[in-house]
C-alpha cells in the first residue's frame, strides 16, 4: 500500500515535470515576443518562466485547464494587468520589437494597438452607433461625422453584424442578442484598426449557432489582424487557430501547428488534456 | 387587572400553547407523516391561542371609555345633565379629576359619580380578563384537538405572516392618505377664505389679519410665490454646491481611492448628514454670512445680514453624503466588465469614467441627488437662522429669503385661533410643497425608468 502511493507519486512528479516547453514556441517574424515572463499576484506566481510568440496575421489558440493563466497571459500583452493593483510582471515582452513594459511605452496607446474581446460581452450602456463610435472618438480617428459613420459602417460590416442591425444604429447595444452583442464587441475593438485582437473565450457565454458565426468571423479577420484567443472549447481551437499553445499551472507546456497539437502530441499532459482525460 | 397585566397574560397563554402545540407535534406517531415541522404547529397553536384575545383586547381598549363615560351620564340626577353645556363640560372634568385623583370631595353628585364609575371599570376589567382567559386557553384546547394534525400548519403560517405584513403596509399607507386628507381638509378651508388664484400667483406674502374684526387696512395677503421662488433659490444653491462636490468625492472614493481609505472615509463623511441642522443653522448665521458680508461689501456688493447664499451653501455642505454616498454605491456596482471594456479600447481611466462608467450609474445617481433636494426642500433651521423670514420676491442669493417650511413654522408657533386665515394657510401651503415634492419624485422615477429601459 505504502509502496503504491510512492509510485504514484513519482509518476505524478514526472507528469508535472515542467523544465521546458516542448514544440515550436519560437517562430520568425513574430508580431509579439514573450521571453522569461513571470506574472505574480502580489505573493502567488501566475506564470512561470514563458516564452511565447505570436505569428503575424494568424490566429493562435492558448487552451489549458481552468485557474491555468490563459487569461492572466493574453492580459499581460496589453497591459490589462495594470488595473490590478498587486499584479507584476517581469521578462520580455515586444511588439513589434517594441518593449511593451517600457517606462516610454503608453498603456493607452499600446492597447489602440493591442485590443481585446472579453468572455462576456459587455457592451456600453450606449446605441450600437455610439458603441463603435466609442473608440474612434476617444483617439480623434474620424475628422468629420461622416468619416466616422464610415469607420462605424465598415467596422459593423467586418464583425458582420451590419446587415442586421443598420436599421437600428440608434437602439441601445444592450437590446441585441448574446452573439450579437459579442459581435457588437468585436466592431468597436476592430474600429480602432488595432494591430492585434486578443479574444478571451469570447464565444463561451453564446449559443452554437452564435458561436458558429463568430469563429468564421474570426477566420476571416485573420486576413488583417494577428488574434490570440483563449477558448475552452478544443473544437474551436482546432477550427479558428494556425498554431495552438497549451497551459498548465501557469506553465506553458507545448507549442505547435495546430494540426499537429490535436494529432500528435508530444506532452502526455497535452494528449491527456485534449482526449479530455483531465480539465 | 391593568391592561399591561393582560397583555402579557396573552403572551403568556401564546407560549404555553407554542410549547403544547410543538411538545404535541413531537410526540405525534400516526400512520402517516406530519406535514410540517414541530415548531410549526407549536406556532399554529400559538396564533389559535393569541391572535383572537389580542383582538378582543385591542376591540375592548377602544370601546371601555365610551362605555365609563356613558355610565358617569347615567349616575348622574337630570338636573346636573338639564345644565348648559359648559358648565356640564366643567362638572365632567371634575368627576374625571376626581376619579384620577381617587378622592372624596364635598360634591354628592360627583361621589357618586366616582363610585359608580370605579364599580363599571371593575365589572368591566372583570369580564375582560375572563374572557381573554377563555379565548387564550379555548386556543390551547383546539391545539390539543385532533383538528390540529388535520391542518397544514407551515401553510396557515404562511398566510398568517403574510396578513401580517400587509397589516403593517396598510398602516403606513393609511398614515399617509390621513395626513393627506386632514392636510387637505385643512386647506380648503383656507381658501374659502383666500382664493386659490391669489394664493398660486400672488407675489406678495404678509399673513398678518386684523386683530379685530371692524380694523382696516390689514387684511393679510396670502401670495405664496416669494415662499416658493425661496425655496427654490435655497435649494437650487444648495444642490450646485453638493452635486458636483458629492460626485467628485463618489468618483474618487470608488474609482481612485485605495480599499483602506475609502472605508473609513465614507463613514467619516456620512457623518456631516448626522449633525443637527441647528448645529449647521449657527455655523450658517455666525460664520458663512457674516463672511460673505465681509467679502460682499469689499467688493462693493450689498449684502443682507441674512442671505439666501449662506443659508444655500450650508445646506449644501449638509446634503453632500446624500449625492456622495448614493453614487458611490451605484458606481461601485457598475461591473467591472464595462471598464475593462473600455480600457481596452484605449480609452484613458478618465474617459472610461466620465462616458461608460458614470452613464450606466445615471439612474442611481439621479436617485441620490433627488434624495438631496427633498431634503433641502424640507429643511428649515438652517434657512430661519441664516437666511431670515423676509419673504422677499427676489432671485438674488445676497438678500434674506424665505422659504415654504420657514414660514409653516412661524404660522403655527406661538398662540393662534385655529380657524384664522393665517393659521390655516399653514396647511395650504403644505399642500402646495406636497404636491410639489410629489410631482418632482414621478418626474425623477420617470427619468430613472427611462434609463433603465436603455441601460440595461
Ligand atoms: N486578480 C487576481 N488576483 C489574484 N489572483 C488572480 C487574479 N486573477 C487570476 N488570479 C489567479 O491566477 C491564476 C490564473 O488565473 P487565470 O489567468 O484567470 O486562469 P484561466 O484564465 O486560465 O482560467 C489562478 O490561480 C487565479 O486564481
Ligand atoms: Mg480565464
Amino acid at each position: 500500500m505504502q509502496q503504491g502511493l510512492t509510485s504514484e507519486a513519482g509518476s505524478v512528479a514526472g507528469l508535472n515535470n515542467f523544465e521546458a516547453t516542448i514544440g515550436e514556441n519560437l517562430i520568425d517574424d513574430a508580431k509579439i515576443s514573450v521571453r522569461h515572463a513571470d506574472v505574480f499576484y502580489g505573493e502567488k506566481q501566475a506564470i512561470f518562466d514563458t516564452s511565447l510568440d505570436i505569428g503575424r496575421n494568424q490566429v493562435i489558440a492558448l487552451i489549458g485547464p481552468s485557474g491555468c493563466g490563459k487569461s492572466t497571459f493574453l492580459r499581460t500583452l496589453n497591459r490589462m494587468n495594470d488595473t490590478i493593483a498587486d499584479c507584476r510582471v517581469s521578462g520580455s515582452l515586444t511588439l513589434d520589437g517594441e518593449d511593451i513594459y517600457d517606462k516610454k511605452m503608453d498603456p493607452v496607446l499600446l492597447r489602440a494597438r493591442v485590443g481585446m474581446v472579453f468572455q462576456k460581452p459587455n457592451p456600453f450602456p450606449k446605441s450600437i452607433y455610439d458603441n463603435v463610435a466609442y473608440g474612434p472618438r476617444i483617439h480623434g480617428l474620424a475628422r468629420s461625422n461622416a468619416e466616422l459613420d464610415e469607420i462605424v459602417i465598415t467596422s459593423l460590416e467586418k464583425a458582420g453584424l451590419f446587415e442586421e442591425v443598420k436599421d437600428r444604429l440608434t437602439a441601445p447595444g444592450t437590446s441585441l442578442s448574446g452573439g450579437q452583442q459579442q459581435r457588437l464587441c468585436i466592431a468597436r475593438t476592430i474600429a480602432v484598426s488595432p494591430e492585434v485582437i486578443l479574444m478571451d473565450e469570447p464565444a463561451s457565454a453564446l449559443d452554437p449557432i452564435a458561436t458558429a458565426i463568430i469563429e468564421e468571423l474570426i477566420d476571416e479577420l485573420r486576413e488583417n489582424f494577428t488574434i490570440a484567443i483563449v477558448t475552452h472549447s478544443m473544437q474551436q481551437a482546432a477550427r479558428v487557430s494556425q498554431r495552438t499553445a497549451y497551459f498548465h499551472l501557469g506553465h506553458l507546456v507545448e507549442v505547435g501547428e495546430t494540426s499537429r497539437i490535436f494529432t500528435n502530441p508530444r506532452h502526455q499532459m497535452t494528449e491527456n488534456y485534449i482526449t479530455g482525460k483531465f480539465g | 387587572m391593568s391592561v399591561s397585566s393582560l397583555f402579557l397574560i396573552v403572551l403568556g397563554l401564546g407560549f404555553i400553547a407554542f410549547v403544547v402545540g410543538q411538545q404535541r407535534a413531537a410526540g405525534y406517531e400516526g400512520d402517516t407523516r406530519l406535514k410540517s415541522l414541530p415548531h410549526h404547529y407549536g406556532f399554529l397553536t400559538a396564533i389559535w391561542s393569541s391572535i383572537p384575545a389580542l383582538i378582543l383586547l385591542l376591540a375592548w381598549l377602544s370601546f371601555e371609555p365610551v362605555y365609563l363615560q356613558k355610565q358617569i351620564e347615567q349616575s348622574l340626577p337630570v338636573e346636573a345633565l338639564n345644565q348648559s353645556e359648559e358648565v356640564l363640560e366643567l362638572y365632567m372634568n371634575n368627576i374625571h379629576l376626581a376619579i384620577q385623583n381617587n378622592q372624596a370631595g364635598d360634591d354628592e353628585v360627583v361621589n357618586n359619580a366616582v363610585l359608580h364609575y370605579q364599580r363599571s371599570e371593575l365589572h368591566s376589567r372583570s369580564l375582560i380578563t375572563a374572557l381573554v382567559f377563555v379565548l387564550g386557553l379555548s386556543g390551547i384546547i383546539a391545539g390539543l384537538s385532533r383538528l390540529l394534525f388535520r391542518l397544514h400548519a407551515r401553510v396557515s403560517i404562511e398566510k398568517v405572516i403574510k396578513a401580517f405584513l400587509m397589516l403593517c403596509s396598510g398602516v403606513a399607507i393609511v398614515t399617509t392618505v390621513g395626513i393627506v386628507f386632514s392636510v387637505l381638509f385643512e386647506a380648503i378651508r383656507f381658501f374659502e377664505a383666500v382664493s386659490v388664484f391669489d394664493f398660486i400667483f400672488g407675489s406678495s406674502w404678509s399673513p398678518q389679519t386684523s386683530i379685530r374684526v371692524d380694523q382696516v387696512g390689514s387684511s393679510g395677503s396670502f401670495g405664496a410665490v416669494p415662499l416658493f421662488l425661496g425655496t427654490m433659490l435655497i435649494s437650487a444653491i444648495a444642490l450646485i454646491i453638493a452635486v458636483p462636490v458629492g460626485l467628485m468625492t463618489a468618483i474618487y472614493l470608488s474609482e481612485y481611492a485605495s480599499a483602506r481609505f475609502r472605508a473609513s472615509a465614507k463613514p467619516a463623511l456620512e457623518i456631516l448628514a448626522g449633525i443637527p441642522t441647528v448645529v449647521y443653522g449657527f455655523f450658517a448665521a455666525l460664520t458663512v454670512a457674516p463672511f460673505i458680508r465681509e467679502v460682499g461689501e469689499s467688493v462693493g456688493l450689498s449684502v443682507a445680514s441674512e442671505s439666501a447664499l449662506a443659508a444655500g451653501i450650508v445646506m449644501g455642505v449638509m446634503i453632500i453624503p446624500f449625492v456622495s454616498s448614493l453614487s458611490d454605491d451605484v458606481i461601485s456596482a457598475v461591473p467591472q466588465a464595462m471598464r475593462d471594456g473600455s480600457l481596452g479600447l484605449g480609452a484613458t481611466r478618465s474617459e472610461t469614467i466620465k462616458q461608460v462608467v458614470i452613464p450606466a450609474a445615471l439612474p442611481g445617481i439621479v436617485g441620490g441627488v433627488l434624495l438631496a433636494a427633498s431634503r433641502a426642500i424640507g429643511e428649515t433651521m438652517i434657512v430661519v437662522m441664516a437666511a431670515g423670514l423676509a419673504a422677499n420676491l427676489t432671485v438674488n442669493p445676497l438678500e434674506a429669503v424665505t422659504t415654504v417650511t420657514v414660514q409653516i413654522v412661524t404660522l403655527l408657533t406661538g398662540d393662534q385661533e385655529f380657524d384664522s386665515p393665517k393659521t390655516l394657510a399653514a396647511f395650504a401651503l403644505g399642500l402646495m410643497l406636497f404636491i410639489s415634492t410629489l410631482v418632482l419624485n414621478v418626474i425623477a422615477l420617470h427619468i430613472v425608468r427611462k434609463y433603465r429601459e436603455h441601460y440595461e
